[in-house]
C-alpha cells in the first residue's frame, strides 16, 4: 500500500522534473463551476535569486503565465467528477484555448481539484539517531517510523508534508539536516481524499492525451496565493468559497496543517434564487452576481430588479423583485455556509492558534458585503483575498475565482516536500523482495 | 476568456434606465456601438453557425495540438515550401526540351557577353622572332581574326609555339587595343653537330635548334659528332674553350661510345680524353705541348684515358724513322 503510493507519487515528480526540462506546463483547476487552465513557461532560476538571495520571491520567480483560459465546468460536482465525458471535453476546451493563446503544444499537466472528502490526520515519529549527523536517509526513515492511521479503503493519501523537525529537545526547525543530535522527530500532515475522485480526474486527462505532472488539493493551493508570507508564517486560515465546495485550509509556519471542504457553495446560492424567485438557474446567477449582497438596508426595498422570463405572459415576464427580497433569499445560505466553515475552524482547534486571521477567497467571495457577514460569523480579523501576483497572468484571471490556479502554478514551480521525495530505508524494501517482484511482474504483464 | 452572454435577457422594463455593465449586459449582444447598417442575412448566418457546444471535438483537439507541435511548425514554416518550390522546378525541368531551350537560353547570353568588341582580338604580333620563326609560329597557332578573348587559351597557344625546335620561351598575353602579344625568346645555335642523319645545330644546352644542309654556312660554330653528343654540349663548349690556344688546328670534338671525348686536330691528330675530367687532361696535354711542342711533332694519338699513364701512339713514318735511327741513337749514348 505505502510502497504503491510512493511509486505514483514519485513517477508524477518524475513527469514534473520533465515538465521543467521542457519548460512548458498546464495548470488545470478543476472547479465545480469553472474550469481554468493556464499554462506556464519556466526560464529557469532567476536572476535575483542568484544576485541578492532574496530568496524564491515568495515562490513566483522563474515562470511565466503565457496561456490562460477558462470555460463553464461541466460534470463536476462538489468539486468531483460527476460525467466524465462533459469534463473531458470542458478541460479540452479549456486546455485547447489556453494553448492556442500560448502557441505551444503543452504535454505535462498538474491539476487540482477540491472535492472528494479531504480529511487531515497529523502523525508523528520519533527515532534515535544512528549516526550522529541528520542525513537525508534519517530524514526519511523518521518520516517512514510514523504510525500511519487506517484512513479506510478507498481512500489515498494525497498530500503528507512533514511540517516541524525536532532535534533532541529542539523543535520548529524547517530543514535538519546536517545537524548534530540524538534523537529525530517529525510532525507530518497528511491529507486523504476519496480514490474514485483521483482516478476519475487521472482518467480525464489521460483521455486528453495529457501526462499528470502532479495533483493537489485547492484547499492547499488557494492558500498558498491567497495568504500573504507573514500570514503562512504567523497562523491563517483561507477559506476558498467555490462553486460547488467551500474549503478550508489553515497554515501555520508556512506548512499546512489542517484542511477541510464544506460541501456547499455559490451553486447552492443561485440555485436557492432559482428556486425562490422562480427564474431560470443563468438569470438566478446573473442577478446574484450583479445584484446580490448579504446585508439589507432601507434603499434595498426600493430597488427593484427585473427577473422576467420569456413565457410570453405579460405579467410573468414582468415580474420584479426587491433587492432586499434577494438577500433575504441569499443570506440564510452564506449564514449556513459560514456556520458550516465555523465548525469545521473549532473541530481543527483554529482559536487556539496565536494568530486568527481568516482570508475569505474564490469566485463567491465577492458577494457584496461578504466580509462584515464573515466578521460576525468566524472571528474579528477577516479580509478578502486575492492571488498573489504573476508574471504574465492575464487582467481577467487576476480574481478571486483564480486564487487555486494562481497557489497551484506557485505549487508547480515549488513543490513543497513531501513525504515520497525522501528515499525509503532499505530494509522495507528488502522486506518481502519475492512478493515485490511476483507483483512486478503481474503490473508488467 | 468568453464574456458571458445574456442569450435570453430578460424583458427591461423598469422606471430608472439601466447604466454600466447593466446596460450592456442586458441588451443581449455584446456590442458598443450600434453598428449603422446591420445586414439581416448576415445576422442570420451568423447565428445559425452558433454552436451551442464550444467544447473542440476530439480530433480538432488532437489536430491543434499535433500543429502545435515544434517540429511539425518548422515542417510547414520551411519544410514545406522548400519541398514545393524543388517541386516545382523538378516537374517544370522533367520534360527535356524545357531543359534544352534553358540551356540555350544561357548560351545565347554567354555568347553575347563575349561577342562585345571590348572581348575581341582581332591581331597577332610577335616580337623576338626571325622572319621565318615568325611564319612558322603563324603556321602553328591557326587562329582566324577576330575572336573573343573568351575563347582564346592562351596557355594552350604559349605551349604549343614553345614546343616549336627554335623557341627558347615565350609569353603570350591580350594586350589592351584587341591584340594578341606574343613575346619570343630564340634558342641561340652555339655547335654544329654532324651525325649520320645529317647536320644540326644546337644551343648551349644540347636542344636541337634547326637542321642544315651544309656545314661551311656556319663555318664559325664549333663542330662536334658522334652518337650522344648533343646530351654533353656544356662539356663540349668547356674542352673547346680550354683548346683555344690550339687556334684553328682544332677540327672538333667526337664522343666515343656516348662514354668519353676525342679532341680531333687537323693532320690527323687526336687526343683521347678520359671519362672523368677530361677538361683536366686537356689541359695537361696542353701544358705538354707548351714545353715540349708535342703535338707538333710525328704524333698520331696521344692517349689521356688512364691518368697515371698518358700514352703517345707516333703515326706510322715516325715509327720506321725511330726504327732506323735506334742503334745510333744507343751508340750514341
Amino acid at each position: 500500500m505505502m510502497t504503491d503510493l510512493y511509486q505514483s507519487q514519485r513517477a508524477m515528480r518524475q513527469m514534473r522534473r520533465q515538465a521543467m526540462q521542457r519548460g512548458v506546463v498546464a495548470i488545470l483547476d478543476v472547479g465545480s463551476s469553472k474550469i481554468a487552465c493556464l499554462v506556464l513557461r519556466f526560464d529557469g532560476a532567476s536572476r535575483l535569486n542568484e544576485d541578492s538571495g532574496i530568496g524564491s520571491l515568495a515562490g513566483q520567480s522563474g515562470f511565466r503565465v503565457i496561456g490562460a483560459a477558462t470555460t463553464r465546468s461541466r460534470g463536476v460536482q462538489f468539486g468531483e467528477v460527476t460525467a466524465m465525458q462533459e469534463t473531458e471535453r470542458a478541460i479540452r476546451t479549456a486546455l485547447q484555448t489556453a494553448q492556442k493563446m500560448a502557441d505551444i503544444r503543452v504535454d505535462h499537466v498538474i491539476a487540482c481539484f477540491s472535492g472528494a472528502n479531504p480529511r487531515s490526520y497529523g502523525l508523528d515519529a520519533q527515532v534515535d539517531l544512528e549516526g550522529q549527523v541528520v542525513t537525508e536517509a534519517e530524514v526519511g526513515r523518521v518520516l517512514n517510523a510514523c504510525d500511519v492511521p487506517d484512513y479506510g479503503a478507498g481512500r489515498e493519501v494525497l498530500h503528507a508534508q512533514p511540517v516541524n523537525f525536532a532535534l533532541d529537545n529542539r523543535s520548529g526547525l524547517i530543514d535538519p539536516r546536517g545537524q548534530m543530535g540524538q534523537s529525530l522527530a517529525v510532525d507530518m500532515h497528511m491529507l486523504t481524499v476519496d480514490a474514485v475522485a483521483i482516478q476519475n480526474i487521472v482518467r480525464c486527462i489521460k483521455r486528453c492525451d495529457l501526462e499528470l505532472a502532479g495533483i493537489a488539493n485547492s484547499a492547499y493551493v488557494s492558500g498558498v496565493s491567497a495568504l500573504v508570507e507573514d500570514e503562512q508564517e504567523l497562523g491563517a486560515a483561507c477559506i476558498d468559497m467555490g462553486g460547488g465546495t467551500t474549503s478550508v485550509s489553515i497554515f501555520m509556519k508556512k506548512h499546512m496543517i489542517y484542511a477541510d471542504c464544506v460541501r456547499m457553495g455559490g451553486d447552492h446560492v443561485t440555485s436557492d434564487i432559482s428556486m425562490g424567485l422562480g427564474v431560470p438557474a443563468h438569470v438566478a446567477e446573473r442577478i446574484k452576481t450583479f445584484n446580490g449582497g448579504v446585508h439589507a438596508t432601507g434603499a434595498d426595498d426600493r430597488d427593484l430588479i427585473d427577473i422576467g422570463g420569456d413565457t410570453g405572459d405579460w405579467e410573468h415576464d414582468r415580474r420584479t423583485v426587491s433587492r432586499a427580497e434577494l438577500i433575504g433569499i441569499m443570506r440564510p445560505r452564506v449564514e449556513e455556509i459560514l456556520e458550516e466553515v465555523r465548525i469545521r475552524l473549532d473541530a481543527a482547534g483554529f482559536e487556539h492558534m496565536p494568530s486568527q486571521q481568516i482570508v475569505l477567497t474564490g469566485g463567491g467571495s465577492q458577494i457584496m458585503g461578504l466580509d462584515g457577514l464573515a466578521t460576525r460569523i468566524l472571528g474579528q480579523r477577516v479580509r478578502l483575498g486575492r492571488p498573489l501576483r504573476v508574471h504574465g497572468l492575464p487582467q481577467s484571471a487576476t480574481g478571486p475565482g483564480f486564487s487555486s490556479a494562481v497557489g497551484l502554478s506557485l505549487f508547480a514551480a515549488h513543490p513543497q516536500d513531501e513525504w515520497w521525495d525522501f528515499e525509503i530505508p532499505v530494509d522495507t524494501y528488502a522486506a518481502r523482495p519475492f512478493k515485490r517482484a511476483v507483483r512486478w511482474f503481474r503490473d508488467n504483464w | 476568456m468568453r464574456p458571458l452572454r445574456a442569450t435570453r435577457a430578460p424583458v427591461i422594463h423598469r422606471s430608472k434606465p439601466l447604466s454600466g455593465p447593466d446596460a450592456d449586459f442586458a441588451s443581449g449582444e455584446h456590442h458598443d456601438v450600434e453598428p449603422k447598417l446591420r445586414l439581416q442575412g448576415a445576422k442570420l448566418f451568423g447565428r445559425k453557425s452558433r454552436r451551442f457546444d464550444p467544447a473542440p471535438s476530439r480530433l480538432s483537439y488532437r489536430m491543434q495540438r499535433w500543429m502545435l507541435t515544434p517540429g511539425v511548425r518548422r515542417g510547414l514554416k520551411v519544410g514545406l515550401p522548400i519541398f514545393a518550390i524543388c517541386a516545382a522546378v523538378g516537374l517544370y525541368f522533367s520534360a527535356a526540351e524545357r531543359r534544352d531551350a534553358l540551356v540555350a537560353y544561357a548560351n545565347d547570353i554567354k555568347t553575347s557577353i563575349q561577342q562585345r568588341p571590348e572581348f575581341m582580338v582581332n591581331l597577332l604580333a610577335i616580337d623576338g622572332a626571325g622572319p621565318g620563326l615568325a611564319d612558322d609560329i603563324r603556321a602553328v597557332v591557326p587562329l582566324d581574326f577576330p575572336i573573343s578573348s573568351w575563347d582564346l587559351d592562351a596557355d594552350q597557344i604559349r605551349d604549343t609555339i614553345t614546343g616549336l625546335d627554335p623557341v627558347k620561351s615565350a609569353t603570350v598575353r591580350v594586350r589592351p587595343g584587341g591584340i594578341l602579344q606574343v613575346d619570343v625568346v630564340e634558342r641561340q645555335p652555339v655547335v654544329v653537330w654532324r651525325t649520320r642523319g645529317g647536320i644540326e645545330l644546337l644551343d648551349d644546352t644540347g636542344a636541337h635548334v634547326e637542321r642544315i644542309v651544309s656545314r661551311k654556312d656556319h663555318s664559325g660554330l664549333p663542330l662536334i659528332a658522334g652518337k650522344g653528343a648533343d646530351a654533353h654540349v656544356q662539356q663540349a663548349l668547356e674542352l673547346l674553350a680550354t683548346a683555344r690556344s690550339l687556334g684553328n688546328r682544332v677540327r672538333g670534338l667526337v664522343r666515343i661510345g656516348e662514354r668519353r671525348w676525342d679532341l680531333v686536330l687537323d693532320r690527323g691528330q687526336r687526343i683521347m680524353l678520359p671519362t672523368e675530367r677530361p677538361v683536366r687532361a686537356l689541359e695537361r696535354v696542353l701544358a705538354v705541348n707548351e714545353v715540349q711542342d708535342l703535338l707538333e711533332r710525328d704524333v698520331a694519338v696521344v692517349d689521356m684515358r688512364l691518368g697515371q699513364r698518358p700514352t703517345i701512339r707516333m703515326t706510322k713514318a715516325a715509327s720506321e724513322d725511330w726504327w732506323n735511327t735506334k742503334v745510333d741513337v744507343s751508340s750514341g749514348q
